[in-house]
């Protein structure tokens, strides 16, 4: 070897050649855990369903009139026959009709319910975490205050201030959804706060903006989205919940819990018209829930069992 | 260049309302004086207050009492804009080269963060930053197609020298290396080890490197500082202190220092 | 001499599978140890050494793993056929393991005492001799007489005070100390062969020192056979009789520690060597190792080191080279082995 120190150790370049994968190298390797597990396949087969059916609902329901509520009496409570893959309700309406049109209302819902709560809640826990002392003190107990009170009772509540509609039902289930997700990110930018590249970031001078949106927020960015997807069941479920207690969408919107709601009175003689938007309920909360252990088990495989 | 004088650092202990909080002492009437061009070892046990002392001299803590000077200025007499000038100046490169690195961004962000942050110094526009990085990676012995890389693609070495390249990027003065190559294996500590050294002739860099490997320290710097539990037991040229210890701390680690026999 | 080994790890192959693919882990690994013998077993990162010392206590999770073959005699059994019950009675008895971080090894919601008790009682189903109860003493006595073997134990490991620090918990210790309650729970059930995985690593150097003193006494005293699984050639110097280099799941080079540190004859261990600063080397002259670790799911073929080695001949890449006798059972798995041509 040389006597002289080299500028450079001479081997460095050989040391790099050798291959790395590509980062789409990473995204394979992501899905090959998922694939490992075929619970989460199921559930993603049933969420991708849901939202081919709630994409194309107007085009794909037998009988459209249905929806927008025009009803067909003489047809009242037929069992489910060929034309009626799901039978007739109380009004002559085909029940497959009002399913599959549903799915949009729920599915958005849900949607619009955990959007609302993981944004509110991601910034307040980010301020809560980030800033600490009398900030993080004020904004969790306030979060505790959300806690106390039951989140069923806690939407109902301020649905019946709000009035009946979609909209509104949104956002008085929101209004109770945050709270979560703020402890969530909390807890984790406190974590990451810790981390070294934070530490790296704050020696050279980067702006706590800076350093929140750019160095911590990505990094928690994982158990967020996961986090949202076990929440989607959870949230359709409620949205279906004030609509069977008759506090959110009205008919003749077509919700699965409204529907479920009219249908109790006809239980169990006319077994069908509750039956089936049962169901729907179960497999959108059942899909989302084993798709969002499935991403979990992607993101962090350590947290499997 | 860097200059220590009667450094002391105490922590208090949580305070509640039956506790007033006691008050710990990490570092005490610590001096010293770090000359340009030189490595100076700080050399010491988990828990000597090594830790504590880079957070002082980059300033992500203050002072109990003392003052540190960098380049004759005392730093707690700066203002904001000259204390984020001097930030440019003196850049660190941290032991552990898989938690220092953001995982979520690319090489070529995390190069060019620090110019980014430092852009009202420096005056780099996008198009030089990324040549500027493309030529520090060139300089630690990465390549270019290495910049749209996430750092878990690298392996332990290459992520250290990309955390060098970091610090490199605002044309620092000095850098603090806090036990660079502790987290690595030898042969690549070697390469680093190496690597640092051609660095700081080509850029006539001062280095100050915190470590408690008394082998490597012996190998790498002219001077050195023993840390024992917040205290300076023993400063001297390395050679010197290894030859002839001083301190009976400094023997035991001496003595404890597990070495190959000499062939 | 003519004792038989305590440990006979015969042509271990393992391979671990991945998402990338069949990573071959370990490829052909002997190894032999006796009593009173203290292997250290030295090589970089992802070598395969960790592996090798978690195969011999079964605890390597398979899947992924798989034993391709070969043969890990443990006092004359298989230890790959026996099953998770056999291996069950070994483990803690006559296998001890100490592994390297003496924080996450301990649980922090016992007391120090309650966990070495628990271990004493566990170890006396086996070996009724370690309490030295009749078989028909009630719970309390034999709760006593393990509470009495717990401090004893602490103490031989050096914790002074050891009948009153039996009853603090894990977070009162300092990691040296930790480290040392450790070997105790793993010296209780008087093993015969201790695999200690870094157990100094995480330690400071003046720890470190006095907790490899301990282990050479224990050695001493026991009788026992020792596996001390590193990555510093130093610790190995310090501690050890005999040296097993491992490099991409192959030892390279193995043997009495002096021979082999005062003749590394295998170029890897050679180029290891050179890397670690001594007090001659001057700055800037440090000699790394160029290249990188092989891909083991397509390993190099023939040496594993040969596309790192500055003396690799057309001949290395053939297959795998044999070890080598050097003589008082110094081995090394090279065709040109010897302090060969160094470059001037």
């Amino acid at each position: 070897m040389s006597l002289t120190a080299p500028p450079l150790p001479d081997h460095s370049a050989r040391e790099i050649t050798a291959p790395i994968s590509a980062s789409g190298q990473a995204w394979r390797r992501s899905l090959y855990r998922f694939r490992q597990s075929t619970l989460s396949i199921i559930g993603l087969i049933l969420v991708l369903g849901l939202l081919v059916i709630a994409v194309a609902g107007p085009w794909i329901v037998p009988f459209p009139e249905h929806v927008t509520g025009s009803v067909a009496t003489a047809n009242r409570f037929r069992p489910p026959s060929v034309a009626h893959p799901f039978g007739t309700n109380e009004l002559g309406q085909d029940v497959l009709s009002l399913v599959l049109a549903g799915t949009r209302v729920s599915l958005f819902a849900g949607l619009a319910v955990v959007l609302a709560g993981a944004f509110v809640g991601t910034v307040i826990g980010a301020v809560a975490g980030y800033a600490g002392g009398w900030v993080d003190e004020v904004l969790m107990r306030l979060s505790d205050l959300k806690l106390t009170v039951p989140g069923l009772i806690f939407a109902m509540a301020i649905a019946a201030a709000l009035g009946p509609g979609l909209v509104n039902m949104v956002i008085a289930i929101a209004a109770g959804w945050w709270p979560g997700y703020a402890r969530l990110v909390r807890g984790e930018v406190m974590a990451k706060k810790e981390e070294m590249f934070v530490t790296a970031a704050r020696a050279l001078g980067a702006s706590p903006g800076r350093i929140l949106f750019r160095h911590i927020l990505p990094n928690v960015m994982t158990p967020i989205i996961v986090k949202m997807s076990l929440d989607m069941g959870f949230a359709i479920l409620t949205v279906a919940s004030l609509g069977f207690i008759g506090i959110g969408v009205k008919p003749p919107t077509p919700e699965w819990g409204a529907l479920l709601s009219v249908s109790r009175n006809y239980m169990p003689d006319f077994w069908w018209t509750a039956i089936f938007p049962g169901l729907a309920i179960f497999i959108a909360v059942f899909g989302f829930n084993l798709l969002g252990d499935g991403l979990r088990d992607v993101f962090d495989p350590k947290a499997r069992r | 260049m860097l200059v220590l004088e009667r450094v002391s650092k105490e922590f208090r202990g949580r305070r509640s309302l039956f506790n007033s909080g006691r008050t710990v002492s990490a570092l005490r009437d610590v001096s010293l004086a770090v000359d340009r061009g030189e490595t100076f070892g700080i050399v010491g046990e988990s828990g000597s207050g090594k830790t504590t002392l880079t957070r002082l001299i980059l300033r992500l803590d203050m002072p109990t009492s003392g003052r540190i000077l960098f380049e004759g200025d005392d730093m707690a007499r700066l203002s904001a804009a000259a204390m984020r000038r001097l930030r440019a100046r003196i850049q660190i490169v941290f032991q552990d080269p898989y938690a220092s690195l953001n995982p979520r961004m690319t090489v070529h962000d995390i190069v060019t963060e620090p110019m980014l942050i430092h852009r009202a110094t420096l005056g780099l526009d996008q198009r030089t930053r990324t040549a500027r990085a493309a030529e520090l990676l060139a300089m630690v012995g990465l390549a270019e197609q290495h910049l749209h890389r996430y750092p878990h693609e690298f392996s332990g070495g290459q992520r250290q020298r990309i955390g060098i390249a970091r610090a490199l990027a605002t044309g620092p003065a000095m850098l603090l290396l806090d036990e660079p190559t502790s987290a690595l294996d030898v042969s690549v500590q070697a390469q680093v080890l190496n690597l640092l050294h051609g660095l700081q002739q080509r850029l006539g860099l001062t280095y100050v490197f915190i470590s408690h490997d008394l082998s490597v320290v012996r190998y790498i710097c002219d001077r050195l500082a023993v840390v024992n539990r917040g205290e300076i037991v023993e400063t001297g040229q390395a050679e010197d202190v290894f030859r002839n210890p001083a301190n009976p701390y400094t023997r035991m680690l001496l003595a404890a220092m597990p070495d190959l026999p000499s062939p | 001499m003519t004792e038989p080994p305590l440990l006979d790890i015969r042509d271990l192959h393992l391979s671990m599978t991945s998402f990338d693919g069949e990573a071959h882990v370990l490829a052909g690994v002997n190894l032999s140890v006796r009593r009173n013998e203290v292997w250290g077993v030295v090589g970089e990162t992802g070598c395969g050494k960790s592996l090798t010392g978690l195969s011999i206590s079964r605890l390597v999770p398979s899947p992924p793993a798989r034993y391709l073959g070969g043969e890990i005699l443990f006092d004359g059994r298989d230890l790959l056929s026996l099953d998770e019950a056999g291996m069950r009675n070994l483990r803690g008895h006559r296998i001890g393991m100490i592994f390297q971080d003496p924080t996450t090894n301990l649980n922090p919601a016992f007391r120090i005492g309650e966990q070495l008790v628990d271990v004493a009682l566990a170890a006396d189903r086996r070996n009724p001799d370690i309490l030295g109860v009749a078989a028909r003493a009630g719970w309390r006595t034999r709760r006593r007489a393990a509470r009495d073997v717990a401090v004893r134990t602490l103490a031989e490991v050096g914790i002074t005070d050891a009948a009153e620090r039996i009853d603090a918990y894990p977070h009162e210790f300092s990691g040296g100390m930790r480290q040392r309650v450790l070997i105790a729970m793993a010296l209780i059930g008087r093993p015969d062969l201790l695999i200690a995985d870094e157990p100094t690593t995480a330690l400071d150097v003046s720890v470190q020192s006095q907790i490899l003193a301990l282990l050479a006494g224990m050695v001493r005293d026991h009788a026992m056979g020792v596996i001390l699984i590193t990555h510093n050639l130093g610790v190995v110097a310090k501690a050890c009789s005999h040296v097993a280099v491992m490099y991409a799941g192959v030892i390279v080079e193995s043997g009495p520690v002096a021979a082999l540190l005062r003749k590394p004859s295998h170029p890897y261990t050679r180029a290891l060597m050179a890397s670690i600063p001594t007090s001659g080397v001057r700055r800037g002259e440090l000699k790394g190792l160029p290249g990188q670790v092989p891909n083991l799911i397509k390993p190099p073929r023939g040496c594993r080191f040969a596309p790192r080695c500055a003396q690799a001949a057309e001949a290395c890449r053939a297959g795998p080279p044999q070890p080598v006798d050097l003589g008082g059972g110094h081995m090394a798995a090279c065709l040109k082995p010897g302090p060969a041509a160094e470059a001037a």
